[in-house]
């Protein structure tokens, strides 16, 4: 193992992890303002708003992640749209992510009473308080653990986009690897890069959902 | 740039090439099942047995999986087992190989559910009925059991075969793989893509559609 060597590829696994965590930060935001917004519009609506909206979360959950980049990234240009890959990564990861917090949230939802919303329409509040006070809150809650779960799950997804050339850790390692030819060396970097990132997220993620329990 | 759509000559070698691609991955999807189903049923035993380091190992196990993403196990063991332990993998033998360790925990923790759950009055209740204990398994315990877990199993199947997707980019020729030798042929991503898309779909849709219906209509029978 050349120690040396790997010392001199720290910097470019470090802005490497950057890439990672802000491709995977942007998409957990935008997914979690889609899956809002979605989880709100389900609640009542007309059925046409309703059929798109569930018609999307099976779209986006029945397909693999590589799919909906490789089109985003190598199907728009096609039709005369060229993106650059770290913005394809980040609608592909929002594309997905967002159906899957549509779902956490309408679970949410659907787990409290009529009733709330009912009486809080009969005190006067305007729908949009209704849900800002009174049935948010519950459902935030409710569903923050499987919230941080879908979360660090779409941290996890990031690594994917790598099949698009966005510089994060596993483009870093395959493109290092073929300059190189040193696999060990990247590997280790690779390994190294990714427990950092990713077993603090799970220990972090184990906790919380522990504390939720017993609260 | 070309046509969005090809001609009806350019559709056979579409189907001619894809199609080995989609029977590599339905392969590899239904082999890492196997495997998983296999090692899901050794999780959940050694996950409740009595020897705390055994319960240690399979937490560590889950953990592991569940930790790491997938692609990295998947590199790892593609280009890293060969030069550590000196084995020499196909892509296809690899990914099944991570397909599958990663589908036993997730297996596993349905089947470790089930168990735990499971109702003991459902058990004294047949006995007292004077029921032997094949026909116990045979009329209570297994069904039960199915109807817990056989709707997220589902669930895992749906996730293995769109991670099968992921093999792309340890070079297996599987359903995408192949869709991308034809794009760099015919230069035409959007319609290969976009069929693949499709393709991936209809494969999924089906599966994750049976769970919903079957985990609805057994949780209120």
């Amino acid at each position: 193992m050349d120690w040396q060597f790997m010392l001199e590829q720290i910097p470019d696994y470090l802005s490497a992890i950057g890439v990672m965590l802000a491709v995977g930060g942007a998409a957990v935001f935008l997914a979690l303002l889609i899956g809002g917004v979605f989880a709100s519009l389900l609640q009542d609506t007309s059925p046409l708003i309703r059929a798109v909206i569930c018609s999307y979360i099976e779209v986006a959950r029945n397909t693999p992640l590589i799919i909906q980049l490789f089109l985003l990234y190598f199907g728009l240009p096609a039709v005369g749209v060229l993106l650059p890959p770290e913005l394809c990564a980040v609608m592909a990861l929002t594309f997905m992510g967002g159906a899957y917090f549509t779902e956490v949230f309408r679970a949410g939802f659907s787990a409290l009473s009529e009733q709330q919303s009912q009486a809080s329409y009969a005190l006067g509040l305007s729908r949009f308080q209704t849900f800002r006070y009174i049935l948010w809150p519950q459902v935030w809650q409710k569903q923050l653990p499987a919230t941080a779960a879908t979360a660090c799950f779409l941290l996890r997804e990031t690594t994917v986009v790598s099949a698009i050339t966005v510089a994060e850790v596993m483009y870093t390692t395959t493109n290092g690897i073929a300059i190189y030819y040193m696999t060990y060396e990247f590997l280790t970097l690779m390994t190294i890069s990714c427990v950092l990132v990713f077993v603090p997220l799970s220990i972090a993620l184990n906790q919380l959902e522990h504390r939720w329990r017993h609260d | 740039m070309t046509e969005l759509f090809p001609s009806s000559v350019e559709w056979f070698s579409v189907i001619t090439l894809l199609w080995p691609g989609l029977l590599n991955t339905l392969w590899i999807a239904a082999m890492s099942l196997i495997l998983s189903l296999a090692g899901g049923v050794l999780y959940a035993v050694a996950s409740r047995s009595r020897f705390a380091l055994l319960r240690l190992a399979m937490r560590l196990w889950l953990e592991a999986m569940r930790a790491i993403p997938l692609l990295v196990w998947l590199f790892l063991v593609f280009f890293g087992l060969p030069l550590w332990a000196g084995i020499d993998f196909s892509g296809s033998t690899a990914a099944i190989l991570v397909f599958g360790l990663w589908g036993s925990t997730e297996a596993g923790e349905v089947f470790r559910g089930a168990l735990r759950a499971f109702p003991e009055a459902q058990w004294e209740a047949a006995a007292c009925l004077g029921l032997s204990e094949r026909q116990i398994y045979r009329h209570v315990v297994i069904p039960l059991l199915i109807r817990q877990t056989v709707p997220p199993l589902m669930n895992v199947a749906t996730r293995l075969i769109k991670t099968t997707s992921l093999t792309i980019l340890i070079s297996v020729v599987e359903l995408t793989k192949a869709g991308q030798q034809i794009i760099e042929r015919d230069d035409n991503a959007l319609f290969i893509y976009g069929l693949l898309f499709i393709l991936y779909f209809l494969i999924c849709y089906p599966l994750s559609y049976c769970s919903g219906i079957l985990e609805r209509r057994w949780q209120q029978g």
